[in-house]
């Protein structure tokens, strides 16, 4: 396999424990670009250690991350300097964290917020940044008039919105989310749903998304893996999982969505 | 090594066989259907037929990969390539419904909240037609179908059932897909949108698609189909 056909992530064999507790354990899947992978499973089922592990922010105990840069190919993600990973994350990465608090800086306004993470890379053009920044709040469809406010006086969905913006400013290849939605409204969820999925499909971001709701995973992701107790214990085309459950725990969890 | 299809052969069923196992009721396991063998070709329209909980939906599901076969393959032809559906990657079998495998089931299953004509276009703009054309060629088809203009900025979540089904029909018949799987797409409709859909249908057949379908109307059948395969039920537990 060659080009855009290669996997941008190859995770293998990755096992990580605390202390004598189990994490996770032996997950490897690939990620190809454009790709969005669901992760679901109850809590304590291994799913946000996994997102850390895979996303640089926490060292699995053992097996490997490969992560397909644009300019030398694969690179062992934990085996780079610490100062190129956090380059790579600050790049060719975004986070979405699920607690926006966690994602944004609240003491600056909402266009620093997005602007920040161009200066990060190198941009110092003023006009350009702000450009940069407008375009980006209005396609997450932000109100403009509040691109001077600080992040703290927003409610919850809008922060969720300036979190994607800041993230995606930077174009980057590989997005990872964690519960990006579970704190809104229904209402609110919805259209955030809607425009991460037009987001990530109009601008070909590859996604790994983390959540315990099923019908967030219907709508953005096209893999689904299922984790109960640390280990993947299903794993495949999204609707496939969800209509065609073979594993007892995936038929429990898929039967037990309460009828609207 | 690659499977080979004779030429005019658009999809095959090699040796499928389906079962489910509820773990959660007892393990009780279900056999819909095994060792079935069947080849569609280029331009006819195979009914499935049997009685109800033969396994039709399931086999028709088994081919759009919604369903796993617990053994054989599903064989596509897609481009120049033929795709095993029971072994591909996630992406690839995403690929094949995005150009080559279209399916409309009995009901519309659609994100919250977007208005109906994004909704008939995105197919066509996914792919990379100019959204203006997509557009157009979307209101065409909703118009053919008699959905009035005043409801295409709506959402379909408040739709009748039969113009829910019709926004469902135009989501996939907006885009000229070489194979069409359709599950019972005229239950819900009127006698005239019945045959505006039976004439969609006639007129992909005609331009060359490989249509299979599940109709419970016998008059549809009678205008669309070409062959007929029929699921005796086999229903038992093993």
């Amino acid at each position: 396999m060659t080009g855009e056909r290669a996997p941008l992530l190859k995770v293998r064999d990755l096992s990580h424990r605390y202390g004598r507790n189990l994490g996770c354990r032996d997950v490897s899947f690939d990620l190809h670009p454009g790709e969005v992978l669901g992760i679901v499973g109850e809590s304590g089922s291994g799913k946000t250690t996994l997102l850390k592990c895979v996303s640089g922010q926490l060292q699995p105990t053992t097996g490997s991350i490969s992560y397909r840069t644009r300019d030398v190919g694969p690179v062992d993600v934990y085996g780079m300097s610490e100062a190129r990973r956090r380059l790579l994350m600050r790049t060719d990465w975004g986070i979405v964290y699920q607690n926006a608090r966690d994602g944004l800086r609240m003491k600056v306004s909402a266009g620093a917020n997005v602007g920040e993470r161009l200066m990060a890379i190198g941009d110092r053009h003023y006009g350009h940044i702000r450009a940069e920044a407008v375009d980006w709040l209005e396609r997450v469809e932000m109100d403009l008039g509040r691109i001077d406010d600080l992040p703290a006086t927003f409610s919850g969905g809008m922060q969720q919105r300036l979190q994607i913006a800041r993230n995606l400013v930077t174009k980057p290849r590989l997005v990872f989310m964690d519960e990006p939605t579970s704190g809104l409204d229904v209402s609110v969820q919805a259209r955030l749903l809607d425009l991460i999925r037009g987001l990530v499909g109009s601008l070909g971001i590859a996604c790994v998304v983390v959540t315990h709701d099923l019908g967030v995973v219907r709508l953005l992701s096209h893999r689904l893996m299922v984790m109960k107790g640390g280990d993947v214990v299903e794993h495949g085309l999204t609707d496939q999982v969800l209509d065609d459950p073979q594993h007892p725990y995936t038929q429990l969890l898929v039967s037990s969505i309460l009828p609207v | 090594m690659t499977p080979i299809l004779d030429a005019d052969v658009m999809l095959r069923a090699e040796r499928l066989a389906k079962s489910f196992v509820l773990h959660n009721q007892g393990g009780v396991r279900i056999d819909v259907f095994a060792d079935l063998t069947l080849d569609v070709r280029r331009g006819e329209c195979l009914i499935l037929s049997g009685p109800s909980g033969a396994g039709k939906s399931s086999l028709l599901r088994s081919l759009y990969a919604n369903y796993k076969p617990q053994s054989g393959a599903v064989l596509v032809r897609h481009g120049t390539e033929i795709v095993d559906l029971c072994t591909a990657e996630p992406y690839r079998i995403l690929e094949v419904r995005r150009r080559t495998l279209g399916y409309v089931s009995q009901f519309l299953r659609v994100i919250p909240r977007v208005p109906t004509l994004d909704l008939v276009t995105a197919p066509l703009t996914d792919r990379g037609v100019d959204p203006d054309e997509a557009r157009e060629r979307a209101g065409t088809l909703l118009a053919r179908l008699r959905i009035p203009p005043a409801l295409w900025r709506l959402p379909p979540a408040t739709f009748s059932g039969g113009e829910q089904q019709r926004v469902n029909i135009a989501m996939t018949f907006v885009q000229d897909y070489p194979i069409l799987l359709l599950d019972e797409p005229t239950a819900s409709l009127d006698v005239e949108n019945r045959w505006t859909v039976t004439d969609l249908i006639a007129e992909a057949c005609k331009r060359g698609a490989a249509v299979v379908g599940i109709f419970h109307d016998a008059e549809v059948r009678a205008a669309v189909g070409t062959r007929s395969y029929d699921l005796d039920g086999g229903r038992q537990a093993a």
